[in-house]
């Protein structure tokens, strides 16, 4: 992967680093204490144990889970719970059926929203990055500004949202009903297929800070001789962010991209708060979809039968995400 | 930091006003929220139940006398306050031990060990909180020990981010210090805990704040985990202040006049260390 850190250390040990047959000298050198015996070990232990416990224990559970018939009155002692072998995956994805065929109305619509999110937040937060990269007066006080949807807790950011859309005392509406006129009627858009259109908007001001962070972060990797050369050829200040700005960030906005997807299509707590616990058809986002059938239908076999199709999907689209990049990247470089 | 103009000539009049009209809507539309929590905060209750105005008919601070009594918001409050500094203390005292072990030595299982850390970063909350409830259930049948409901099985469930979370940026903080620093210090006769603690971890500091401030937030606004794994005894904020919901009328007044008092904790740490979290984000988020 890249490096994006100002003063960060070249790490040596990408890939093959058994620490043996290295020949001296390469940066970092490392010290005789590789002969540590067991001490990293040691020093790991917590972490691990803590791993083990909220992770991956908690994970083959959830497999185990996903193979019974789990419901509300085998809770109190799982173990009991008959043998379903496959039948709640069969469920999942049986499309004719009413539960096959929300959960895949739930996937197509948290593919769109996540579309439709990134987009925009990744699109913000170049935007914003590139025009702050030079200093003018007021630069550090916008950005104090830009990130404060970052920093406000997400309950009470999406709670002051759920408020502005309420159809008669809401912000929104106000503006376009009663200020510009744009509606015939006030609007409901937390109920119906304006809900989309309220989520999407909800989730881009909560991420586009991020991704308005890391590139910025990445701008200050951009060696300044290449614009000034640029700026001795004669190139413009469109022409340099073109030509160098945008190339220059390719590797930030991969790995950028990648954290977006998976933040956006996992997400929880902006539909939740958002809409409550039954999210409008428009808008019912995967995670919620789950959290329903499990806790509201009191159906924990289905439900972990869908948390582990779930995973399945992200496992195989990050792979092949990672997959494409890096040979894009190999391209490249050639 | 200032940097000089980017080149020699002065950017065109185009650039000037797209970046002006491009950063005043980003700015509009990071605040707008903002303000609407502040002067809703401020109405008296006919003003938010009616049509939206953009300025109170009269200003009043009763809003944020009356929070207090119409949810145990200092309840919830202290609640959120404990679950989410235990969160973040475990994680990080945790995530510097296996940060330094990850950082300066080479044995078996290294790699399998960040691997496995940075995967669970992709794992929706969902997939664990299934099985976390089960567990906690179980165990309190079988054994007596009350998990599910309590503060302590709150905590446990917010180590699933905040310590893969931690330790993954730690890695990267450990990695841009020099390793001349702790070789000294071994030369000096310090131990490798030693060296951790005398070389690393103050060189360190700033990373360090900067993950600790970054679980804190995340914790203090988790709710997924938190409207499952509570009871009225041990809820947190992000689900109580649904509380002001009743069934025939929502203070709105009240909610945002909460929503403001629970963020400022957050948002006047973020914005004062502002500068070691952007610095601690991109020293270990990205690499």
């Amino acid at each position: 992967m890249t490096t994006v850190a100002p003063g960060r250390t070249d790490r040596a040990d990408n890939g093959a680093s058994s620490g043996k047959g290295d020949p001296r000298g390469r940066l970092p050198r490392i010290p005789d204490r590789i002969r540590h015996g067991g001490l990293p070990y040691l020093l790991l232990l917590p972490a691990v144990a803590l791993e083990l416990l909220v992770h991956l224990i908690p994970m083959v559970i959830g497999i185990v889970m996903s193979f019974r018939r789990l419901t509300q009155f085998y809770i109190r002692n799982w173990g009991e719970a008959p043998w379903a072998a496959l039948d709640n995956y069969k469920v999942a994805v049986d499309f004719d059926a009413p539960i096959g065929r929300a959960l895949l109305h739930s996937f197509y619509v948290t593919c769109l929203f996540t579309v439709f999110a990134v987009g925009l937040s990744w699109l913000f937060g170049v935007a914003a990055a590139i025009m702050m990269q030079e200093n003018f007066r007021g630069r550090g006080f916008l950005r104090a500004v830009f990130l404060t949807p970052y920093a406000l807790p997400v309950y009470a950011a999406v709670i002051t949202w759920a408020f502005m859309f309420q159809r008669d005392n809401g912000l929104i509406n106000h503006v376009l009903h009663d200020q510009l006129g744009l509606t015939d009627q006030p609007s409901f858009w937390l109920i119906g297929d304006n809900s989309f259109v309220a989520l999407v908007v909800v989730a881009v001001w909560k991420s586009w800070p991020f991704a308005f962070l890391i590139v910025m972060a990445g701008l200050q990797n951009i060696p300044r001789e290449l614009y000034e050369a640029a700026a001795i050829d004669g190139a413009g200040v469109w022409q340099q962010i073109r030509k160098i700005t945008l190339p220059s960030l390719r590797p930030v906005n991969q790995v950028l991209v990648l954290v977006l997807f998976l933040w956006t299509f996992n997400d929880f707590n902006t539909p939740y708060v958002l809409f409550g616990r039954a999210a409008p058809e428009a808008a019912d986002l995967i995670s919620v979809h789950i959290y329903q059938s499990s806790f509201v239908a009191w159906n924990f076999g289905s439900g972990s039968a869908m948390s582990v199709l779930l995973l399945l999907f992200l496992l195989l689209v990050t792979a092949a995400y990672l997959l494409l990049t890096s040979r894009g990247r190999r391209g490249a470089d050639a | 930091m200032p940097r000089p103009p980017r080149s020699p000539s002065a950017p065109p009049q185009s650039f000037l006003w797209t970046r002006r009209v491009v950063l005043t809507f980003l700015a509009a539309f990071a605040l707008l929220p903002v303000y609407v929590m502040v002067s809703s905060s401020l109405k008296p209750l006919q003003d938010v139940s009616g049509k939206f105005r953009w300025i109170p008919s009269t200003f009043t601070i009763r809003p944020y006398f009356d929070i207090w009594d119409t949810v145990p918001l200092a309840r919830y409050f202290l609640n959120s306050l404990i679950v989410a500094g235990a969160a973040t203390v475990l994680s990080v005292v945790i995530a510097v031990f296996a940060a330094y072990a990850v950082s300066r030595y080479r044995f078996r299982g290294r790699r399998v060990f960040t691997i496995t850390v940075l995967s669970t970063q992709m794992f929706p909350g969902i997939l664990f909180l299934l099985p976390l409830f089960l567990i906690f259930v179980n165990i309190g049948n079988s054994t007596g020990i009350a998990l599910y409901g309590s503060r302590g099985g709150l905590i446990l469930t917010y180590l699933t981010f905040s310590l893969p979370f931690s330790i993954w940026m730690l890695i990267g903080y450990f990695d841009s210090i020099p390793r001349d620093l702790d070789e000294a210090a071994t030369v000096d006769g310090c131990g490798p805990l030693g060296a951790l603690f005398r070389v690393v971890v103050p060189a360190a500091v700033p990373g360090i704040v900067a993950v600790a401030v970054y679980a804190f937030m995340t914790a203090w606004g988790e709710v997924l985990f938190a409207s499952v794994m509570t009871n009225d005894v041990t809820r947190t904020l992000s689900v109580g202040l649904k509380g002001y919901a009743t069934q025939n009328d929502i203070y709105w007044n009240q909610v945002m006049a909460a929503s403001l008092v629970v963020s400022v904790p957050v948002v006047a740490g973020f914005l004062l260390l502002q500068r070691y979290l952007v610095a601690g984000l991109t020293a270990g988020a990205v690499k």
